[in-house]
């Protein structure tokens, strides 16, 4: 982050006005006159590069009142990671707050004031630890200096603790809020006198002793989603979309719908042909007195599409091209050696292809956004991942000012990367502007997000593995055959970019002298995005099984040959090899989180001891094991599996091991590689969106299966690698899903000899 | 007019009798408690109680369930403090919370009926509420943790 950065944020807080609000309630903000030169970072995150940067000023993020109550802003988005509990509770655990005093409010976007709130790509701890670190202890310092005024004492003197100064020679004690007002009008203390915590004395950090802030207000319901948001006068809309990429509305007879009790106008949205961003899909909009009704009357639209040039997709069709272009040489995006000569000349070859269909995300609560654009301003209600963002494309749609564009972000029902994407919003602002200003919500249906979906895109992966007579592995090709997101920002690219082969292809840290990654073409044929841990899905099933089939082609243990793929203990770096220069590393400096080997190995290792590998299982049962690096955390996998004599599978036990760096939250970890394991059976047993005549095939969740709670893990035992806070947090949200549907069909294999090589499993397991 | 007891409360409603109670809990009550997530009985996060059982709230139509009474998330305990509720507080089991208002609501009913279910109970309880962020060995343990008053 630089000043120049920081100086924009200055300049964006009316602090007076800022100071003169909070007075109006009888709370007082500490700001400062000036703001800290920022302690220097102990390590450099990817974070400038984001919009807004990274903020730390405690007058952004930090109120207390009189009263004493500590208010702590959360910036980014709550999709339940845990974030808008886990960062206050950073900056609380510095400020050494009593974390029963204090309160989380949410901010609304504000990139320049809060930084960066893209909530996307693990990143809001891996970003914000050390900022909100920062912040909480400078605002402990501030409450300091004013104390040791009040007394006139020396700043040595006096220390806070649990939400209150003391003076140490005299015991004498100040609350937080009785020092609030003093505290604001200091100004903030130069970096060098920014003292962080001692590790030993964290209250919160690493502990997992805090429940998350809105635990309450969802056990009774009270906690605010999108879909909750409700203003007066408000009306409700449900959108008929194009069902096919690039299609449009050829014409429609709206007599039937707005026979429909409660409906009230009739809207066309204009959509915008591919590559459209973010932008609606267009179609026809019910306007109506509440929900069902719209829904109602979008029953009875009669709407006629004109398909364009996707209308034919057939998704099995596809697959077969796909197969195809995957036989014959793609784009070169690595190349160690000479691959070709080293299988040509291997003692042993060997080859499989994996494929993964495309997916959607499938949130529990359906995009929905409520918005009012009157007078020249816009103000929305959404849960997106991304307030800022919307409030850019707000801005270029509407052609307003940024001041006049408020995105109020609410709590998401699930997001998985799909609600980055604000189309949804932009539907509702078009249609409060359509009703001369009138609010709206729109509201979509399980179909619709089903059928319009920014999809997980297919993946069809050939790999080819060269041994030589001594059994050890000398070449490795693998073949990526997959459109490209970017199809939705661009004209098409077709295949897979340097981002995306950088989840796991061209980053494969194992020491094979020949190793080649290619890229083959693919056409999107259905708007693309980033689903939960995106393109290392397909690649890792796909690399994780292979060396699964490499192990057993060799007879050996398929935990030795992970291990000695991965090789001795090393910072790899992939930018070294031929072709793989544009390497991206998940937008972060590999000085502060290179690809350490040594890391990847110690969680197989945990994972395997953990799990018992090796021991003695029932019949019908299997081990399978997994290892991969995104979001530069490392995780492995290991799962157990039955599969009984129908074909019934079953997962009585998993044991994950993570190392995510310093573990700020672990009870918030934890959860989350639980849940990586529910979404990857969902993905392994049922994950498929098939398309025919362009059209998604999956309507609802029948057709869209997800694992249930009866078919769910047995246990997820999660494994912690333990690490101070000078190893840098890593990402969490994402990582724990690549490793887990290679481990579960590898464990598959080991109990029934059956190779799953296309997701999802469906009937495979049928005898 | 259809008329129904929502929360202790008398309610008349004399619109579209096809309306869903999902719907008319949240659009004309404001009781928001209860999510919509499929609108075909599929993922429980509609789930309500009316007259004691469990029912999903998205198919079924106000008008068929006049004279009935209907107890939602809001109504479960006045203070929140339904056994199913601090249990799931307990076991730390919301990830991002959307639905477990539905999960709480079908235990809730579980064990009203079943005051020690089996896992095999709770399965066969639960299997038709979906979370899609996977709290599932949780939602489990802390049924078994209500049940048991541990």
């Amino acid at each position: 982050m630089t000043m120049s950065a920081i100086s924009v944020a200055i300049e964006n807080v009316s602090r007076r006005g800022f100071l003169r609000g909070m007075l109006a309630t009888g709370s007082l903000v500490i700001a400062a006159e000036f703001l800290p030169a920022r302690a220097a970072l102990a390590y450099a995150t990817g974070a400038d590069k984001f919009s807004g940067g990274v903020v730390s000023d405690p007058h952004v993020f930090v109120s207390i009142d009189p009263s004493g109550v500590v208010t702590i802003i959360a910036h980014r988005a709550e999709m339940g990671t845990g974030s808008r509990t886990s960062l206050p509770m950073v900056v609380a655990d510095e400020l050494d707050a009593d974390w029963t005093r204090v309160r989380v409010k949410q901010s609304p976007g504000d990139e320049k004031k809060y930084g960066n709130q893209n909530t996307d790509g693990s990143r809001s701890l891996r970003h914000f630890v050390q900022p909100m670190r920062q912040c909480g202890a400078a605002a402990r310092r501030m409450l300091e200096i004013a104390a040791a005024a009040q007394w006139a004492v020396d700043l040595a003197e006096v220390q806070a603790q649990n939400h209150e100064v003391v003076h140490k020679p005299s015991g004498r004690k100040l609350g937080y809020g009785d020092l609030a007002a003093a505290a604001s009008a200091l100004p903030t203390p130069p970096s060098d006198q920014i003292k962080l915590k001692d590790e030993a004395d964290f209250r919160y950090l690493g502990k997992g002793n805090v429940p998350i802030v809105d635990l309450f207000d969802i056990t009774t319901g009270r906690a605010i989603y999108g879909i909750d948001a409700k203003l007066p006068g408000m009306k409700y809309a449900a959108v008929a979309r194009p069902p096919v990429l690039g299609g449009k509305l050829a014409s429609y007879d709206a007599t039937a719908a707005m026979k429909v009790p409660g409906v009230e106008k009739i809207v066309v949205i204009e959509g915008t042909l591919p590559p459209a961003k973010f932008q609606p899909l267009g179609g026809v909009a019910v306007v109506a007195a509440n929900t069902w009704a719209a829904i109602k009357g979008r029953e009875a639209l009669v709407v006629h599409w004109d398909d364009g040039p996707h209308g034919g997709y057939d998704s099995a069709v596809y697959e077969s091209q796909l197969k195809n272009t995957a036989s014959q040489p793609g784009k070169t995006a690595r190349n160690d050696g000479d691959v070709d000569k080293a299988l040509a000349s291997a003692a042993k070859t060997l080859t499989a292809e994996y494929y993964v269909p495309a997916l959607a995300h499938a949130s529990m609560e359906p995009p929905t956004a409520t918005a009012r654009l009157a007078d020249g301003k816009c103000e929305v209600w959404a849960p997106v991942q991304s307030p800022g963002e919307v409030q850019d494309e707000l801005v270029q749609k509407f052609g307003l000012k940024r001041a006049d564009v408020t995105v109020n972000v609410t709590l998401l029902g699930g997001g998985f990367g799909r609600k980055s994407k604000c189309d949804f919003v932009l539907e509702a602002a078009l249609l409060s502007q359509a009703m001369n200003g009138t609010p709206v919500k729109v509201q979509w249906t399980r179909e619709d997000d089903l059928h319009n979906d920014y999809f997980h895109a297919a993946s069809f992966e050939r790999l080819d593995a060269g041994i030589d007579a001594s059994g050890k592995v000398v070449a490795w090709r693998h073949r990526v055959v997959a459109p490209t997101i970017r199809s939705i920002f661009v004209a098409d690219p077709k295949r897979e970019q340097p981002g995306e082969l950088s989840q796991g292809v061209i980053d494969v840290p194992f020491l094979i002298p020949n190793l080649r990654c290619e890229s083959g073409e693919a056409e999107a044929h259905s708007r693309l995005g980033w689903f939960r841990s995106v393109r290392n899905i397909p690649h890792g099933f796909a690399i994780q099984s292979f060396v699964a089939e490499i192990a057993h082609a060799l007879g050996r243990d398929p935990k030795d040959i992970l291990i000695e793929l991965i090789g001795p203990p090393r910072i790899f770096d992939p930018r070294k090899s031929p072709g793989a220069e544009g390497y991206t590393n998940y937008g972060e400096p590999v000085e502060t989180f290179p690809f350490d080997t040594g890391r990847l190995r110690r969680v197989v290792e945990v994972a395997a001891e953990q799990a018992g590998w090796g021991r003695q299982l029932p019949p019908r049962h299997g081990l399978g094991i997994a290892a991969h690096r995104s979001f530069v955390s490392y995780v492995a996998s290991v799962v157990e599996v039955a599969v009984d004599d129908k074909g019934k599978l079953t997962v009585p036990r998993i044991d994950t091991a993570i190392d995510c760096g310093f573990a700020a939250n672990p009870e918030r970890i934890r959860s989350q590689i639980e849940g990586a394991a529910a979404m990857g059976l969902s993905i392994a047993k049922y994950g498929e969106i098939s398309f025919k005549n362009g059209r998604a095939q999956q309507n609802n969740f029948d057709g869209f299966q997800v694992a249930r709670i009866d078919e769910s893990p047995g246990v997820t035992h999660v494994h912690i690698i333990p690490a101070t806070t000078a190893v840098p947090a890593s990402g969490v949200g994402e990582p724990g899903l690549p490793p887990f549907t290679p481990a579960l069909c590898n464990a598959i294999f080991a109990a029934t000899g059956k190779r799953i090589r296309r997701l999802p499993i469906g009937d495979q397991l049928k005898s | 007019m259809v008329k129904l007891h929502v929360n202790g409360q008398e309610q008349g409603f004399d619109g579209d009798p096809s309306m869903p109670l999902l719907w008319y809990l949240r659009d004309e009550l404001g009781l928001t408690g209860t999510k919509f997530g499929c609108g075909a009985a599929l993922c429980g996060a509609c789930t309500v109680h009316v007259d004691g059982h469990a029912v999903r709230a998205c198919i079924t139509a106000i008008g068929d369930i006049d004279g009935r009474t209907v107890v939602t998330i809001e109504g479960l305990d006045p203070d929140g403090n339904h056994p199913v509720q601090k249990a799931w507080r307990v076991s730390n089991v919301p990830q991002c919370g959307y639905c477990q208002a539905g999960q709480i609501m079908q235990a809730a009913a579980l064990l009203a009926t079943n005051k020690n279910p089996s896992e095999v109970e709770i399965f066969s309880a639960m299997s038709g509420n979906i979370c899609r962020c996977g709290c599932y060995q949780r939602i489990t343990a802390a049924i078994k943790a209500a049940a048991t008053g541990a």
